[in-house]
């Protein structure tokens, strides 16, 4: 069996659930063995658009109706060793990160976390995944019975030609916590970084924290997260959450527009991944332009509004 | 209170990074070593909460001989005491294990540990470590406040942030907020004098198993040269964006 443990936020599917219910189930497909979807929460809807993604059945556990770590990590690990799974496939999220260690223990199996492929070696599972903050790939091999992966998220992509009608079982499991959560805030209309198909990220060179309008102007018409780089947060002019990097957050987007930032290489270790980098900046000699796709050397109040302007236009 | 920091020691974070001809490792040639930065920032929340609440410092790292100026700088920075589980580190299940049998020998009340890091990335021990123990467990910490037995802390989630409670001893992963950057604490020459002297003890590996297997490592493949475009021109980096690269 593969279990995937299908993340929710807000009772909604994440798009990096999506991904790994199509990974578990290929893999599934591979091994002809079944896959497995484990849902929580009591009014998570509609769970059958599952089948979509290829999955053969779902468990539903809605006694567990909050993401506790450890409550959510043994009822997976419960359901992993009643049913003989091999694979449990988990989203890079940052519930996916909370899970990942605890379930390494609990079932006495192999994690490899940062999966960027498809398992290239079904016995022993071998598959490559992203090393030295995106500037190594390591291949990985496992040793046990079972093997715990969590995946890159934006990485593998979604595969949903599947019409398959997933039964759907409702399993009782009560919550075994041993944190209690007292409150979770989201920023609100933000877009989580980490699974952002477009990111518009800026530097010091836009010199304070008041100039940032021409940059979330940008990224609403491109309908894209928001980042800085570590400069930035560190005097403040941005949180924390927005800062990507080496020591921050590691983005994997489509398209990655970095505006005023020079391109330390701290700072392309954590946005390296990204499928397109547009460079924008006045210094002609930023190292930055050696790492992009695209680049413009300009001043970023000229050119900002500019491309913000010619996007909208391109839209209509 | 017995504070325990778990500390890497990693390839310092400007560090070209390059592998052996045949790929089985990191090239160390030329690769300057540090405390792995997330590490860095729980060093000082553990000096921060000795300051509040009295105590010790420990720090531990699983690592042969050449981890000892790691170990060393954190004595600098404040820590108490250092040890060294004399080994190398395979996967997250061996060195949770390895550091969970310390843990057992000694009692802490809080063990901090990095959210990962910077070299192989894993994220599994901190995580590992908290289930082998059987104590609660907060991912990518922020914030932790401690007041007797109890402990309120935050967690980063994706585009958000997650308060709980939860009773000592505890395990946390953190990161940047649980202290912020300008606490960091750089060794003055005292601290360095000192250092000499504190204790570092090693201790010999009760041999656990490695279940992920490392077989290769290789360098991701080259961008190709970049396309220059002129200011007064953006709508051919529409086009491109359109056209070319299929992102828009």
């Amino acid at each position: 069996m593969v279990i995937i443990y299908a993340e929710t936020w807000e009772n909604e599917f994440k798009k990096t659930t999506f991904e790994a219910i199509s990974y578990g189930s290929k893999c599934a497909q591979e091994m002809g063995v079944e896959s497995i979807a484990v849902v929580f929460g009591n009014s998570v809807n509609p769970i059958g658009e599952l089948g979509k993604y290829g999955v053969n059945k779902v468990i539903h556990v809605q006694e567990i109706d909050e993401f506790e770590p450890y409550s959510i990590a043994l009822a997976l690990s419960d359901i992993t060793k009643e049913l003989n799974g091999k694979l449990l496939v988990l989203n890079g999220t940052a519930n996916g990160k909370s899970l990942i260690g605890i379930l390494s223990s609990l079932i006495n199996a192999a994690a490899i976390s940062n999966v960027t492929s498809f398992p290239i070696n079904h016995k022993p599972l071998t598959v490559m995944r992203s090393a030295f903050s995106s500037k190594g790939i390591e291949q990985v091999s496992s040793n046990s019975d079972c093997t715990i992966l969590s995946l890159v998220p934006n990485a593998l992509g979604i595969i949903s030609n599947g019409d398959s009608n997933p039964s759907v079982v409702l399993k009782k499991i009560d919550s075994n916590h041993k944190t209690s959560i007292l409150q979770s805030e989201k920023e609100s209309g933000e877009i989580p970084l980490p699974e952002a198909e477009r990111v518009v990220s800026a530097g010091r060179g836009l010199k304070g924290p008041e100039n940032w309008n021409i940059i979330t102007d940008l990224a609403k018409v491109l309908n894209a997260g928001t980042a800085c780089s570590k400069p930035v947060s560190d005097i403040g002019w941005r949180p924390h959450s927005e800062h990507v990097g080496q020591t921050g957050i590691q983005i994997n987007p489509e398209l990655y527009i970095a505006i005023g930032i020079s391109g330390a290489i701290q700072h392309l270790a954590g946005v390296s991944r990204s499928k397109t980098i547009v460079v924008i900046n006045n210094d002609p000699e930023a190292p930055f332009f050696k790492a992009a796709d695209y680049g413009i050397v300009g001043d970023a109040f000229d050119v900002v509004p500019r491309l913000t302007e010619t996007l909208k236009s391109f839209k209509k | 209170m017995k504070i325990l920091v778990c500390i890497s020691h990693v390839p310092d974070t400007t560090s070209k990074i390059s592998f052996v001809s045949d790929g089985s490792s990191l090239d160390k040639n030329g690769v300057q070593f540090v405390i792995n930065p997330y590490d860095e920032f729980g060093l000082t929340k553990g000096l921060h909460l000795r300051e509040k609440h009295g105590g010790t410092v420990s720090v531990l790292t699983l690592g042969d001989e050449s981890a000892e100026p790691t170990l060393r700088k954190a004595l600098a920075i404040g820590a108490d005491e250092a040890h060294r589980l004399n080994g190398v580190p395979h996967d997250g299940a061996q060195t949770s294990e390895e550091i969970a049998a310390f843990i057992k020998r000694n009692e802490f009340d809080v063990i901090i540990c990095g959210q990962e890091s910077i070299d192989y990335n894993g994220g599994v021990v901190p995580g590992a470590l908290a289930a082998k123990l059987d104590l609660p467990f907060v991912n990518a910490c922020i914030s932790l406040d401690i007041d007797g037995n109890n402990v309120k802390t935050i967690r980063e989630i994706d585009g958000g942030k997650e308060t709980a409670k939860a009773k000592l001893p505890i395990v946390i992963a953190g990161k940047k907020g649980l202290v912020e950057e300008h606490d960091l604490r750089i060794p003055n020459m005292r601290g360095i004098m000192t250092a000499r002297s504190k204790p570092l003890s090693v201790h010999e590996l009760i041999e656990s198993k490695t279940l992920a297997q490392s077989v290769s490592f290789s360098k991701p493949p080259e961008k190709k040269e970049v396309k220059m475009i002129s200011p007064d021109n953006l709508e051919e980096l529409v086009r491109l964006l359109n056209e070319e690269s299929k992102v828009i």
